[in-house]
């Protein structure tokens, strides 16, 4: 897998003395989205943080490009073709929704290209276009959130680091963003790295998956397999072992322990 | 300091009308107050733009103001440029020292407590003052600029309905303030850097996201923070004339920014107009020393009733 975009090499970062993320790698092949599920605090967020330049890691690399990027300012990291659609969507809430994707191509001089693509990012949240005059803060969280998303494709990343779209979501809304999601990656052929703690959505969504448990890596596989694989039935999905008893086995271990 | 000259008074023979004198006499101090409430609203524009952008308190403010006048009164006075020509390289100069300041003094600090910064606005408002004292040609006396507008009055209604007079020095800060304000409206709301400059203040982490330079963006905002104040006090100085204190002005644009709603811009204008007028007013209708008290019992009024200031924005981050 030599031929990965973005390939993070065995990151160990920190906050303070507390070590966030013992030593992760992973790939992300051109055209595919790839997630990493975690629960609460496993260090998801970090690692995206981590890769866009946001915080440095003590150790380990991140190649994006053939380019190590690592320990930059997010800015010229950005500047690369990494767009980083942060956690809690971040959007700015007194610039009109115009003015936010305007912000999304600040480091573009095309004129012309970018009102094609804001026309494009119309396309597929045709919400947004209703909504162009209004400060993004009066927009509903899952306006904001497809606000967030056209914010970073208005730049025209290479890859995209999506963080949580789901979080604070209806389930109706979770849906149809994953679909877009997935739309984009078909029609564009938009590379992205998702992190989400919606296991289901984003095992079905994601063609190749990382399982990520306080700091590290402790499963890594197609989606397709993951979905098979009972401890990611169990404790991702929900889906109780109904054992020969009828009972579920309390003492039962995730295999990776 | 010294004394700020307020609405001229208009010694007339006590016409038929009693009332229509006091109006009068109301008109025109509100007039003054208008105009020096315009200074104070340019120096609470400088606040309120670092403010909102690095939520620093920038104490220097009124030194930076001073900084700029002395400027203007080398490049004019002392190397006698045209006073245009002098008062734009002034403003140009300070805009640069603005932006250096910000690489060289805060940036280093960024992330310390904000106790830290602010002492640090202190100190180099401190360290203004006394260079300004030291260097050569400055020196701690009080100076004149002199300008192309005369303290004249100029009728603003005609004679026959009464006394009503604005001086050419007072229309040009009113005007001047009004310019600069239009300029800086439209350079935030039209202009691609201009948006960016709302962005950083209102969200770092995303702006920084989104390609931007943040630290660059903030010393521009020093810059044109400082060019502001320059300008402030190139407009006071016929005025009050120039000094090395002339920066305590500062103080008082402090309860004007307080009153607008720290981190409002037009918030900082409005009460900067308003602090003028009670200023005015409470120097001619109430005992001597109100005068300099008027705009701190404001601050403290606003503090007491209404803490967010007139144009203060609340809201909340949707979750």
């Amino acid at each position: 897998m030599s031929d990965a975009i973005l390939k993070v090499r065995n990151i160990e970062t920190y906050y303070g003395p507390i070590v966030a993320i013992r030593g992760v790698s992973l790939d992300v092949q051109e055209g595919s989205i790839v997630t990493v599920l975690g629960a609460n605090g496993a260090g998801k967020t970090t690692i995206l943080k981590t890769i866009s330049g946001v915080m440095d890691p003590q150790k380990g690399s991140v190649i994006f490009d053939g380019q190590e990027i690592q320990k930059q300012d997010p800015d010229w990291v950005m500047r690369q073709g990494l767009s980083h659609v942060p956690e809690g969507r971040e959007v700015f809430p007194f610039l009109s929704v115009y003015d936010n994707l305007m912000m999304g191509a600040y480091t573009r001089k095309d004129r012309d290209e970018i009102a094609r693509d804001v026309e494009l990012v119309n396309s597929y949240f045709p919400i947004l276009k209703e909504r162009s005059d209004q400060p993004a803060g009066q927009l509903s969280g899952g306006e904001q959130q497809m606000l967030a998303i056209s914010r970073a494709l208005m730049a025209r990343p290479k890859v995209m680091l999506l963080d949580e779209p789901s979080l604070g979501l209806s389930p109706r809304l979770v849906k149809e963003i994953f679909a877009i999601i997935k739309r984009l990656n078909v029609e564009q052929g938009m590379t992205m790295l998702l992190v989400e703690q919606n296991a289901n959505i984003a095992l079905h969504t994601a063609d190749f998956g990382y399982v990520l448990e306080v700091g590290r890596i402790v499963m890594e596989d197609t989606t397709a397999n993951l979905l098979e694989k009972d401890d990611i039935k169990e404790f991702y999905l929900g889906m109780q072992d109904h054992g020969v008893r009828g009972k579920r086995r309390w003492k039962k271990r995730k295999t990776w322990r | 300091m010294s004394e700020i000259q307020c609405g001229k008074k208009n010694k007339q023979e006590p016409s038929d009308n009693y009332w229509e004198a006091v109006l009068f006499e109301f008109l025109q101090l509100v007039i003054g107050g208008v105009s020096i409430g315009c200074i104070y609203a340019l120096v609470a524009l400088g606040f309120v733009l670092i403010y909102k952008a690095t939520e620093v308190v920038n104490f220097a403010q009124g030194d930076l103001m001073m900084l700029g006048a002395f400027l203007a009164f080398t490049f004019i006075t002392i190397l006698g440029w045209n006073y245009w020509l002098g008062a734009l390289a002034a403003i140009v100069c300070m805009f640069v020292i603005g932006n250096l300041m910000d690489r060289a003094i805060l940036r280093p600090v960024l992330g310390q407590p904000q106790f830290s910064i602010i002492m640090i606005t202190i100190g180099v408002g401190y360290i203004a003052r006394s260079a300004a004292g030291m260097m050569p040609g400055w020196g701690n006396e009080t100076y004149a600029i002199s300008t192309p507008f005369s303290s004249q009055g100029m009728r603003l209604i005609p004679e026959s309905m009464g006394q009503l007079v604005v001086s050419q020095t007072d229309l040009s800060v009113i005007v001047a303030t009004l310019l600069f304000c239009a300029g800086l409206f439209a350079f935030f709301k039209y202009t691609r850097l201009g948006v960016a400059m709302q962005a950083s203040s209102q969200n770092q982490l995303a702006s920084y996201y989104m390609g931007i330079p943040v630290k660059a963006v903030f010393s521009m905002i020093w810059g044109i923070s400082a060019a502001v104040a320059a300008a402030a006090g190139i407009l006071l100085a016929p005025t009050t004339l120039i000094d090395t204190n002339m920066g305590f002005i500062g103080l008082k644009a402090f309860p004007a920014a307080v009153l607008g709603g720290f981190g409002s811009i037009p918030g900082a204008v409005v009460g900067g107009v308003i602090i003028g007028i009670i200023e005015t007013l409470a120097g001619f209708y109430l005992p001597p020393g109100f005068k300099n008290v008027a705009a701190y019992l404001v601050l403290l009024l606003v503090l007491v009733v209404r803490p967010q200031g007139l144009f203060g924005e609340k809201t909340g981050k949707r979750v």
